[in-house]
């Protein structure tokens, strides 16, 4: 009971929180200069009309478009966001609906981001497990200098690294991803590769440190010692009691990878030219002479509950894994 | 089993009394006492990996104040002012003069003849190796014909295109003044457009192929170019009023034959509005003559021509900056918010929590961009960067500040404080926050490489844009030079090489920098 109402008294301060936030978001935007009518796109008065029948606009008597109040185009705003009408672009897709080309990106980025967590789970953990095992032999030092230099280094410069000498030096992989086949297809997951493993490396030494951090804490806890004199062998050990333990902490933080998952990499999505969500977004800022305005709230409408949703996740799934710890107990 | 024992034997004279006569007084410390800060610098200074990071940090810093200050502020200076300098774009670094690495040497691969010669002719009518080290000549033959291709590497300072310029009377006599002084050939002679094809680097007679010259070169009997200068002969040409003694050494106009000499300069204008005169120069010898110094880039030179080293530096000067001043300023509104949170607790703690709770659910991208879009235009992009930075930095440090009161705030010795009539503000301040202080500067340090990675990212991205000749941004740099980075690496490698290093070492110094001000770290480390 505990539980539950520990999770639907967070699920009930997440609504409010992301309601907040996106009404000063949407005030924020809309307090901006609207595009000029004549650069939205090809057909400007389609997308006009699109935008008076979703009342964020409406037709004075002299037959000019002027913008209704913010309060009213909010509210009218919402309603359409209830059935999934996020209004058209402006200025990238002219007159095509948001959420369908959202929609449309979504599975790459869910592609390449899925296949770079499936690669660098194991290999992190791995990498932490001998680190701990190994500690302060030279092997530990190595893994955690290399840990240490992969955390810290920004993805991007992997991403000049692997582009320079993966695709353009060793020809290994093609530097662009070929998106004519779907994001889940083998052309697809081919091309992918060198944005995979920029993903991937930051991960890996993330897993790593945490792994490392949290086993050499357990393996020297007192029932370590009582196992082992028991008559369990160090792996024995190891694998059963310490490494059960060191996963307490570690795998909400796989699940919070994995709600974060959609959001993507905003850099190496464009570096890669992977159709994803990220690019979508920088594109949907940097267009000209005005951001996208629908695209940029629909997206950091979309970040921010990814963001609150992993950060629950993550607290919740503390409970359900470990019995000792009760949420929200008094 | 043997019973081993010894007896020593100590005579009795061998005893004395430790202190005789004297009363037992407590003496006075002779060594110096170790305070907090002390303790942490000498734990600090054990962990190897962090002083060297901390080394590399002052490098680092030292690079970016006085970076700027390693090449001739003439060139810098003329970034806004002169159209010149994007004539010496995309210079390879050059840091020593002979060899292939890092000479300003560039490799070229798979180079049709015609390019070949174009690039051995720089050389031969500038006085100079051009081709620095020649790899190989081979045949490419595909369905239709076979063609020679090479393999060489180019000193890029010295392929840098010859072009035009059009100066005034004075300026004119002033550069063949210099000529003249300094012995440097920077003016040569006018190509013959009829004679040649189209670039001023051709200064040579080239194959015809019906009516039109090719980029070919034709070869006298002597396997030499043949030169296809303008000459006194031709009409204009004579009215070049070239007054100065350099000349190229096959000039016939050096032998005597005054009527075939080749034509410096095309005289324009008339008399009443003053003649200007259009000049083809060398362009590595009017750089000399224009900048005071020979063309040697450590980093080489960008799109724009501008100095790699100095941009770097700038940038990096630019973003330190930014990071500092806003970790200052968070460190400031977080200890005062996290202070006032954490000592009266309760619903002013809940409240106060709810609204940093907001706050950092937003990400700090969103922030930034909003930001950019409300107030770049009407207070400029570094203010509006440094506000949205604000906005959402000083959660974290409120954070730790509050748990460090949660800490400290019930404790006996704040009570005794309190008893003997101390007010909040000196509780706060006098008792309980420099307890905090060591956790907050350590964290006020970490968050220094997380603003430089944020505004790299950003204007990687384009979405912050921070360039103009006087200002340069490390991610503005990366992502200009990530679209010419197969023909032009160096673009990328410095700048990349020093965001990764700079990373690298603040996160060492900073986790170093905290275990040492971590007091339940010591003596754990023996």
């Amino acid at each position: 009971m505990y539980m539950f109402k520990y999770v639907l008294k967070r699920l009930l301060l997440l609504l409010l929180t992301f309601f907040i936030i996106i009404t000063v978001s949407f005030v924020l935007v809309k307090l901006l200069p609207d595009t000029p009518i004549k650069q939205l796109g090809k057909d400007p008065t389609l997308i006009m009309n699109i935008k008076v029948a979703r009342h964020q606009y409406y037709i004075n008597e002299a037959g000019e478009y002027i913008r209704t109040p913010i309060i009213e185009q909010y509210i009218y705003y919402l309603g359409y966001a209830f059935k999934g009408d996020f209004g058209v672009s402006e200025l990238l897709y002219p007159g095509q609906d948001v959420w369908k080309v959202f929609s449309e990106k979504v599975p790459f980025t869910v592609a390449v981001n899925l296949y770079s967590i499936l690669f660098s789970i194991p290999l992190g953990i791995g990498l932490g497990i001998v680190a701990a095992v190994k500690k302060n032999t030279w092997i530990d030092h190595l893994i955690s200098t290399g840990v240490m230099i992969f955390v810290s280094v920004p993805s991007f410069i992997y991403g000049f690294l692997v582009q320079y000498l993966l695709c353009f030096k060793l020809h290994w992989f093609e530097p662009v991803m070929n998106a004519s086949n779907g994001a889940f297809s083998w052309t697809g997951f081919s091309t992918m590769i060198p944005a995979v493993l920029c993903l991937a490396f930051g991960s890996i030494a993330g897993f790593a440190r945490y792994t490392r951090a949290e086993l050499t804490e357990v393996l020297t806890g007192d029932y370590m010692l009582l196992a082992r004199t028991k008559g369990l062998t160090r792996g024995q050990a190891t694998m059963r009691h310490a490494l059960r333990n060191a996963m307490v902490p570690i795998f909400p933080m796989i699940l919070s990878e994995f709600v974060g998952i959609m959001s993507g990499s905003l850099i190496i999505e464009g570096m890669f030219t992977i159709p994803g969500v990220g690019s979508l977004f920088v594109n949907s800022i940097r267009s000209t002479p005005n951001p996208d305005y629908n695209f940029f709230i629909l997206l950091s409408a979309f970040y921010i509950l990814i963001g609150l949703v992993a950060g629950i996740v993550a607290d919740i799934s503390y409970g359900f894994i470990d019995p000792r710890i009760r949420m929200g107990a008094k | 089993m043997k019973d081993v024992k010894q007896t020593v034997v100590i005579p009795k004279e061998k005893f004395e009394f430790a202190s005789q006569g004297d009363m037992v007084h407590d003496k006075k410390l002779q060594t110096k006492p170790v305070g907090y800060f002390k303790d942490a610098f000498r734990r600090f200074c054990k962990n190897k990996g962090a002083v060297v990071a901390a080394i590399v940090v002052i490098f680092l810093v030292l690079f970016a104040i006085f970076g700027p200050l390693c090449i001739n502020s003439n060139y810098t200076d003329a970034y806004v002012t002169d159209a010149d300098v994007k004539l010496y774009k995309y210079l390879s670094p050059k840091l020593f003069e002979n060899g292939n690495f890092w000479s300003g040497t560039q490799k070229k691969t798979a180079v049709n003849e015609s390019d070949y010669y174009q690039d051995l002719a720089m050389g031969q009518e500038r006085g100079c190796t051009t081709i620095s080290d020649f790899i190989k000549q081979y045949e490419v033959s595909d369905v239709f014909s076979t063609s020679i291709k090479y393999d060489y590497r180019v000193d890029a300072y010295q392929t840098i295109g010859a072009f035009t310029k059009t100066l005034t009377t004075e300026q004119y006599q002033a550069l063949m003044a210099w000529q003249d002084e300094n012995r440097l050939q920077v003016i040569l002679p006018s190509v013959d457009r009829n004679a040649t094809s189209k670039t001023e680097n051709i200064w040579y007679k080239c194959q015809m192929k019906g009516n039109a010259y090719t980029t070919k070169p034709e070869f006298d009997e002597n396997g030499d170019f043949i030169p296809a200068y303008r000459t006194y002969a031709s009409a204009d040409g004579r009215r070049d009023d070239y007054t100065s003694n350099m000349r190229l050494a096959k000039d016939p106009y050096v032998n005597g034959d005054t009527e075939n000499g080749w034509s410096y300069a095309t005289r324009t204008g008339s008399a009443d509005k003053g003649y200007n005169y259009v000049v083809r120069v060398n362009p590595y010898n009017y750089f000399i003559y224009r900048y005071g110094f020979e063309p040697k880039f450590t980093f080489g030179t960008d799109a724009s021509g501008y100095d790699i080293f100095t941009r770097l530096a700038s940038g990096a000067r630019f973003s330190m900056l930014l990071a500092v001043g806003i970790s200052a300023i968070n460190l400031a509104i977080g200890a005062i918010y996290g202070a006032i949170e954490g000592f009266y607790g309760g619903k002013t703690d809940l409240i106060m929590e709810r609204v940093s709770d907001i706050l950092s659910a937003i990400p700090t991208m969103i922030v930034v961009i909003l930001f950019n879009l409300h107030f770049s235009a009407t207070v400029g992009a570094v203010p509006a960067l440094i506000w949205a930075f604000i906005v959402t930095g000083w959660i974290g440090m409120a954070g730790t500040t509050r748990m460090q009161f949660y800490r400290y705030k019930n404790q006996e010795y704040v009570l005794a404080a309190r008893t003997l009539g101390a007010k909040d503000r000196r509780l706060i301040w006098k008792h309980i926050f420099p307890n905090a202080l060591g956790t907050l500067i350590t964290s006020s340090v970490l968050v220094i490489p997380g603003v430089i990675f944020s505004e790299t990212s950003l204007s990687y991205l384009g979405i912050i844009n921070l360039d103009s000749p006087t200002r340069s941004s490390v991610g503005a740099m990366l992502s200009a030079g990530n679209g010419m980075m197969t023909k032009y690496p160096f673009l990328v490698l410095f700048p990349a090489l020093f965001i990764g290093l700079l990373m690298v070492s603040f996160n060492l110094f900073g986790n170093g920098l905290r275990d040492a001000f971590n007091p339940n770290l010591r003596g754990t480390e023996g």
